[in-house]
């Protein structure tokens, strides 16, 4: 570990607290439906959206009904996706002749996309088309990004209001997010992007006749258009098999930071969001404190694993770190804080192959994702999901003192632990469940890459992955197989939809309560035991169930490398 | 509830329509005019001919010219689609090894890289990143301790002296960003053309 290390890491954090009431304040003004100093261009539009899609913005929807048209929503996104991948060959844009992709690798791309985890079985630049990857993908990007911010918001208004029966409406929340967040910031980051290098055009792959007189086919294509909507909505799909790691899709360290910063932006802005929308800002600066301690752990013992490297390339006398599957322009610290951060958030998108980490500095991508994905976390995702173990810390509280636990000026009862306990008990249930089924199918198992406790790993990682919506790898297993297609699709349904459903409700429970004013008996939430008390809870809840999961794959292969074990 | 079919047809397809082929068709267009060499892959052109691009590694394995890191990509087996093989550069299918910590397979390449680099310069200290594959297998550049240690080898191939040669990696060394960000490196391509260029 260097100093000029950790400097990257402290300008990171300081860059990304910056943003938070900025992006945090201009969001809420959209979602309370108050115009911005975009409004004059995308006012008419947003207006015509409704007009022809029959949307009345005055009507706002009970739960249920919102939900329902979220869930209509991805069923249009899912066959989109699924009918462009099957009939690609037969559509424009698509200079490189790429033929029609299989079912079960299309049912798993698709839903892969709507869930916004963008788990890649499929090679971008070897299996998909320009069109495929504009309409299928880009705006699948950008929709599922949405969705998962409008459900947020959704589930905040649950909070803030008082004695409701609606939390808003769903068509209304999504086209504004779209066009009033999402676009106008992807247009300018997609320039900066192809300034720093990245391709931007529909023409075809690029033969050159390389230095020694090799044929080199470059791979190229409508790059950053992309890139800027899958690191601003934590999507993280690749445009290429190689993702962020490709010199195409991350040119430089500058274009690294970037995309570093876009990936937590708006999550951290959303607790900012919540703390404006509940009254109080001060309600987000402690869960973001929350988030913010559980991150810097994770950057240590990753960024120090790394920087360590491992006892093999120590006997044949290489210092400086584990550089396997890393890039020479961002090295040890940005590739460790990238892996991080990425997982921390649902982002999923990789400048490292994660695979050939150190046992413990691969361990951290992993523990991030199976807490849930709550440390900023995805759009909206990471909101939600962190705001059901604050229902879950603040339930143990009221436990503790004998009170019926309160959080801002909400009385949290049966219902709402209830539906906070069954969305959380979902993850194990996909996670561990499915990872055992593919270890004892002879056929899953012959997708590992990697022999011993790391092929383990591989397969915990990507049933974790794919559960908790992330979408990055241990990209040895190979994952498309039938098998791993199916499973894998069924996770990330799950692990999106059976998590949304409960909050949602805890959403429309909530804000048909009345609001309580604090007194002297309520708990406050805003100073550093509430945020020891929520960090505590995540780490137990995460340690108890996926412990004995980690000691068999990381922790054992950590202690196997110490004894220079190789399999 | 019925009511909400509607929007999830027409809503889904106009957003599809802005965000799927108006956004990116969009910034194609304002991207081809603005950065147009950016736009196109940042290609290098030699004599009307494209050589590569600046961003993209390509594979070199003549002792005059200086070598980038070793290469994971992979390649469709032309005897049998459904196998692969190793194709070192392939900027048509990117990635990397995939090899985990402990991994056998691993630890003898980089034993057998490292033991041909000893070989080759027994002097200096084998840098990591020079026996290890990228995560896209395109990585461009090589750390400058990377170059440094392969300047007698070429100096020799080409009959020039060490000390120039040590002075063009120098001038194709790119520090960290703003001094701050990301690593030292050198394009491993650029310094080629440009020992080319001082051959001559």
């Amino acid at each position: 570990m260097t100093l000029i290390g950790w400097f990257q890491i402290l300008l990171y954090c300081a860059i990304v607290i910056a943003l938070v009431k900025p992006l945090g304040w201009y969001m809420t003004r959209v979602f309370n439906g108050e115009s911005t100093f975009l409004s004059p261009v995308l006012r008419p539009v947003e207006s015509g959206l409704y007009w022809i899609g029959g949307v009345d913005e005055s009507r706002e929807q009970h739960w249920l009904t919102y939900t329902v048209a979220m869930l209509l929503f991805h069923v249009g996104g899912f066959l989109i996706i699924y009918g462009l991948m099957r009939l690609q060959a037969l559509l424009p844009f698509n200079p490189q002749e790429q033929s029609a992709v299989a079912e079960d690798l299309s049912f798993n791309t698709a839903m892969s996309f709507i869930t916004n985890t963008n788990w890649q079985n499929y090679g971008g630049e070897s299996t998909l088309s320009y069109l495929t990857q504009m309409v299928g993908l880009t705006h699948q990007n950008f929709l599922s990004a949405a969705t998962g911010i409008a459900l947020a918001v959704a589930l905040i208004r649950g909070f803030s209001r008082s004695s409701m029966r609606t939390i808003g409406n769903f068509w209304v929340d999504v086209t504004r997010c779209t066009l009033y967040v999402l676009l106008p910031i992807c247009i300018v980051y997609t320039l900066f992007l192809v300034w720093q290098g990245m391709p931007q055009t529909l023409g075809a792959y690029v033969e050159a006749t390389t230095l020694e007189g090799a044929k080199q086919t470059i791979a190229v294509g409508p790059v950053a258009s992309q890139v800027a909507i899958k690191m601003l909505g934590t999507n993280g799909g690749g445009f290429f098999n190689a993702n962020a790691a490709h010199p195409f899709e991350n040119p430089t360290a500058l274009s690294n930071f970037v995309q570093m910063l876009s990936i937590f932006a708006l999550g951290a802005a959303l607790t900012n969001v919540f703390g404006r929308m509940v009254g109080n800002q001060r309600q987000g600066w402690a869960i973001l404190a929350v988030m913010g301690v559980l991150f810097l752990s994770g950057v240590a013992v990753t960024y120090w694993a790394e920087a360590n490297g491992t006892t093999a390339l120590h006997a044949l006398g290489l210092t400086g770190g584990n550089m396997e599957g890393k890039e020479v322009r961002f090295g040890i610290v940005a590739s460790s804080l990238f892996a991080v951060i990425t997982t921390a958030a649902s982002c999923g998108a990789v400048n490292a192959m994660h695979d050939s980490f150190t046992a413990l500095g691969g361990m951290i991508p992993l523990i991030n994702i199976e807490l849930g994905e709550i440390i900023v976390g995805g759009v909206g995702a990471g909101m939600y999901g962190m705001l059901l173990f604050v229902v879950l810390a603040i339930f143990v509280a009221g436990l503790m003192v004998g009170r019926t636990p309160e959080y801002v000026g909400k009385k949290i009862e049966a219902r709402e632990v209830q539906m906070a306990m069954l969305a959380i008990l979902i993850l194990p249930l996909m996670i561990l469940g499915w990872t055992a089924v593919a270890v004892v199918f002879p056929p899953a198992v012959a997708s590992m890459a990697n022999a011993g406790p790391h092929g383990f790993t591989e397969v915990l990682y990507a049933y974790s992955s794919q559960t908790g919506n992330n979408g990055s790898a241990f990209a040895g297993l190979t994952g498309n197989t039938f098998f791993y297609n199916l499973t894998g699709g069924m996770a990330m349904f799950v692990g999106r939809f059976f998590m949304i459903v409960p909050a949602m409700a805890m959403a429309g429970s909530l804000a048909g309560k009345k609001s309580v004013p604090p007194s002297m008996g309520t708990f406050p939430t805003t100073g550093g035991l509430f945020v020891g008390l929520v960090v505590g809870v995540i780490l137990i809840i995460g340690g108890l169930t996926f412990f004995p999961a980690l000691a068999l794959g990381p922790i054992v292969e950590h202690l196997a490398g110490n004894a220079n074990n190789l399999f | 509830m019925l009511r909400e079919i509607r929007p999830a047809i027409l809503i889904l397809v106009l957003l599809t329509l802005i965000t799927g082929l108006a956004y990116p068709l969009a910034m194609t267009a304002i991207a081809g005019v603005i950065f147009p060499k950016q736009a196109q892959g940042s290609l290098i052109e030699k004599d009307g001919k494209v050589i590569g691009s600046a961003l993209i590694g390509q594979e070199f394995k003549d002792d005059k010219y200086f070598h980038g890191r070793p290469s994971a990509t992979l390649a469709p087996d032309p005897a049998d689609s459904t196998k692969t093989v190793s194709a070192p550069y392939n900027a048509a299918n990117s990635g990397g090894s995939n090899l985990g910590p402990t991994s056998k397979a691993l630890n003898d390449r980089v034993k057998e890289d490292v033991e041909k680099l000893k070989a080759e310069n027994p002097s200096a200290a084998v840098p990591v990143d020079l026996v290890t594959t990228s995560s896209s297998g395109l990585d461009p550049d090589i750390s400058p301790e990377g170059a440094l240690f392969q300047v007698p080898r070429v100096a020799k191939a080409r009959n020039m002296p060490e000390d120039r040669v040590r002075q063009l990696v120098a001038e194709n060394t790119q520090g960290r960003f703003a001094g701050l960000l990301g690593e030292p490196r050198v394009n491993v391509l650029a310094l080629n053309l440009a020992l080319d260029a001082a051959s001559k």
